[in-house]
């Protein structure tokens, strides 16, 4: 049973991948964060139990993660399939890329150009990410944000941003 | 309790100085709007808030932050009671019987005992956070670092294992946050650590932009073009028809007495939240009903039980927080990061060296739950029309917002870019089906740990054994045992959890 959450629950079919194999991706990734994290930490000094060095915390958790990672990857095979539905929703990359894409825009018009084009820019952007937002309505939305945006963190909070400046 | 009596008197000095009753009602109303507005999660909300703090005295920023947390959980019953949306995961089971009593005609009804039983779940909890907080951290004040190391094991492990989602995932995320924990400048050494070479990762990872990252592009990710079609049919409502009937109070008033002491009880047990706390309750009201099949169809002690828990044990999570520098969930470890941020050395001193952010915390705490009651009861409809909101507009707005949030924290777009970073991976790790909250908790606490087990094996010449020789830190390291035997039993001997805990990323 699922809710119908805000986030994730629509929409949403069963059985495209299957958990186990889920569990074995999940897996896999902790143990290569674990073994990055400990090869990494083992470049550091070592030191002693008495007196550890900067490298022995790290490795000893990098390890651990690798373990738990195999512990994952592991129970996979245990039959946990009914336990839940797998949940895997066709990828969204217009969504997805202009949510990105809006914040990166953000980080590149606050350095060159300023508040209010970095401001109009991320908002607009993200909002056409959504496949029911007119362009119209990301532009209304946008510059609503952007006086807002202005008058609270340039005017009211001060934030180190010019409002317009490159 | 004389002395309680005196400094709590203190403490309402602090909480009713004009600035700080000031950034408490900022606080409990930025947390109220957060809670009604359809996907928008406290951890994001904190997070975008907690930058622009820096500069303000701490007393206050705390106060804040603090509002946002317990205000969340009245907007969230909102949402969930009206349009059957559990915006917010400790009201996820307060839909079950709340949204058959709109459809019957009874939402005004539903909130009114909501509002009811959250103040008195709350000033419950606050009560249990004046008398236990001092008494814990007198007994905590004697930790050596062993000690603490093993608590903190404690914490960490009740965190990953008792939480949402699958224990073994869990763990590997706190591990994940301790890692993250540990990037930058090494504090006894000074050689840097997993920067990569970044001059940027100096300090570490950002706070802010880890958990905007997490909490909120991830979800964004996750969530654009793929929200449920919201049915506002039935959020209308009046004032006075939030006045319970004499049979309703009737009929609420034991269950609300049932969820407050559940609620007291989860939040005493690291690791287990609000959202544990309400699904025990709800659980426990429908065993101990004589008709237990009218749960689901607007039973009035379905609405009453979980509501008293959530907020009694809301307010009793600050007791590990503030009494042993321990949080509970990522929501309190986003607060222990901001008391850290605010030079604060938290711990068991921290009420004896900071009484007034301890004290002005509890008074804050009794004025912040009756603003929310004025807040609430004259102007819900305000709130109802909050929640129109559709969730096409609101994203591009906090993504605005998480930007802007995360540039101020310390005037540097590189976390911006840190933080998009973090959201595609918090995304995949949805995917995966991970967790991502115990990251939180294992970050906060990363540096400390470390601090505290090379300076318990210095102690004890690099002796490990000395984690079982001293008494206290033993009876911690056997609650770890017992809590990972806890989970290979429940592995082994059930094939289904026992309540239903809705997998999902905001806390």
């Amino acid at each position: 049973m699922t809710h119908a959450w805000v986030g994730g629950g629509a929409g949403e079919s069963t059985g495209v991948i299957k958990p186990n194999r889920l569990d074995y991706y999940a897996g896999g990734l902790v143990m290569l964060l674990g073994i990055g994290a400990a090869y990494t930490g083992s470049g550091y000094e070592m030191g002693s139990l008495t007196r550890m060095g900067p490298g022995f915390f790290p490795t000893a958790l990098g390890v651990l993660l690798a373990f738990v990672g195999v512990l994952i990857a592991g129970s996979a095979s245990f039959g946990e399939a009914d336990e839940v539905h797998a949940t895997s929703t066709p990828p969204d990359w217009r969504g997805w890329i202009c949510i990105i894409a809006g914040a990166l825009l953000f980080v590149l018009f606050a350095s060159h150009g300023g508040l209010l084009l970095a401001t109009f820019s991320c908002v607009f952007v993200a909002a056409m990410g959504d496949r029911t937002n007119t362009w119209k309505q990301a532009a209304l939305l946008a510059a609503g944000v952007t006086v807002f945006g202005i008058v609270v963190f340039a005017y009211g909070l001060r934030v180190q941003i010019p409002i317009v400046g490159f | 309790m004389e002395i309680g009596f005196t400094d709590l008197i203190q403490g309402f000095g602090v909480a009713l100085q004009p600035h700080n009753l000031l950034y408490c009602f900022i606080g409990v109303m930025v947390g109220n709007l957060v809670g009604v507005l359809p996907g928008m999660g406290v951890l994001s909300a904190v997070s975008i808030l907690l930058p622009l703090t820096y500069g303000m005295p701490p007393v206050g920023a705390i106060l804040m932050i603090a509002g946002i947390f317990y205000g969340a959980q009245y907007g969230g019953a909102i949402c969930s009671i009206l349009l059957n949306l559990p915006c917010h995961p400790p009201h996820a089971v307060t839909c079950l019987d709340g949204f058959p009593l709109t459809q019957q005609g009874k939402g005004g009804v539903a909130l009114g005992i909501t509002m009811i039983a959250a103040l008195f779940g709350a000033a419950f909890g606050i009560i249990q956070m004046i008398f236990m907080a001092p008494y814990i951290a007198n007994i905590a004040y004697s930790f050596g670092a062993a000690e603490i190391c093993s608590l903190m094991l404690v914490g960490l492990l009740a965190g990953a294992t008792l939480a949402k989602g699958s224990p073994l995932k869990g763990v590997a995320m706190t591990i994940l946050g301790l890692l993250l924990g540990l990037v930058g400048q090494d504090i006894n050494t000074g050689i840097e650590r997993f920067t990569f070479g970044l001059l940027d990762l100096d300090d570490g990872v950002e706070l802010v932009a880890l958990s905007l990252g997490l909490f909120g592009i991830a979800e964004f990710l996750r969530s654009v073009n793929n929200t449920a079609p919201i049915n506002t049919a039935y959020a209308k409502l009046r004032v006075s028809d939030m006045r319970p009937s004499k049979a309703e109070m009737k009929q609420a008033a034991f269950p609300i007495l049932r969820g407050t002491l559940i609620g007291s009880l989860c939040s005493l047990i690291p690791g287990t939240g609000p959202t544990i706390a309400s699904f025990v309750a709800y659980a426990a009201e429908k065993k101990i009903a004589k008709k237990p099949e009218r749960f689901g169809r607007g039973a009035i002690e379905g609405v009453a039980s979980p509501e008293a828990s959530t907020h009694s044990s809301v307010q009793g999570d600050f007791i590990p927080t503030m009494s042993l520098g321990i949080p509970g969930d990522a929501a309190m470890a986003l607060l222990l990061g901001a008391l850290i941020i605010h030079g604060i050395q938290p711990g068991p001193r921290l009420i004896v060296e900071h009484a007034d952010i301890f004290w002005g915390l509890i008074a804050s705490f009794w004025l912040g739950n009756i603003m929310l009651i004025i807040l609430n009861v004259p102007m819900i409809g305000i709130w109802v029309k909050m929640l129109m909101v559709p969730y096409r507009y609101l994203y591009p707005t906090a993504l605005f917002f998480i930007c802007i949030g995360v540039f101020a924290a310390k005037n540097t777009l590189f976390d911006v870019v840190m933080t998009v970073f973090f959201g595609v991976f918090g995304y995949i790790l949805l995917k995966l089906r991970f967790e991502p909250a115990p990251i939180l908790l294992g970050f906060v606490l990363g540096p400390r740990l470390e601090e505290n087990f090379r300076r318990s094996l210095l102690i004890s010449r690099g002796d490990l054994m000395t984690f079982i020789d001293r008494p206290i830190s033993a009876f911690f390291l056997a609650v770890c045992v017992l809590l990972i035997a806890m989970q290979i039993w429940v592995r082994f001997k059930r094939k289904k959890p026992p309540i239903l805990i809705p997998d999902t990323a905001y806390e």
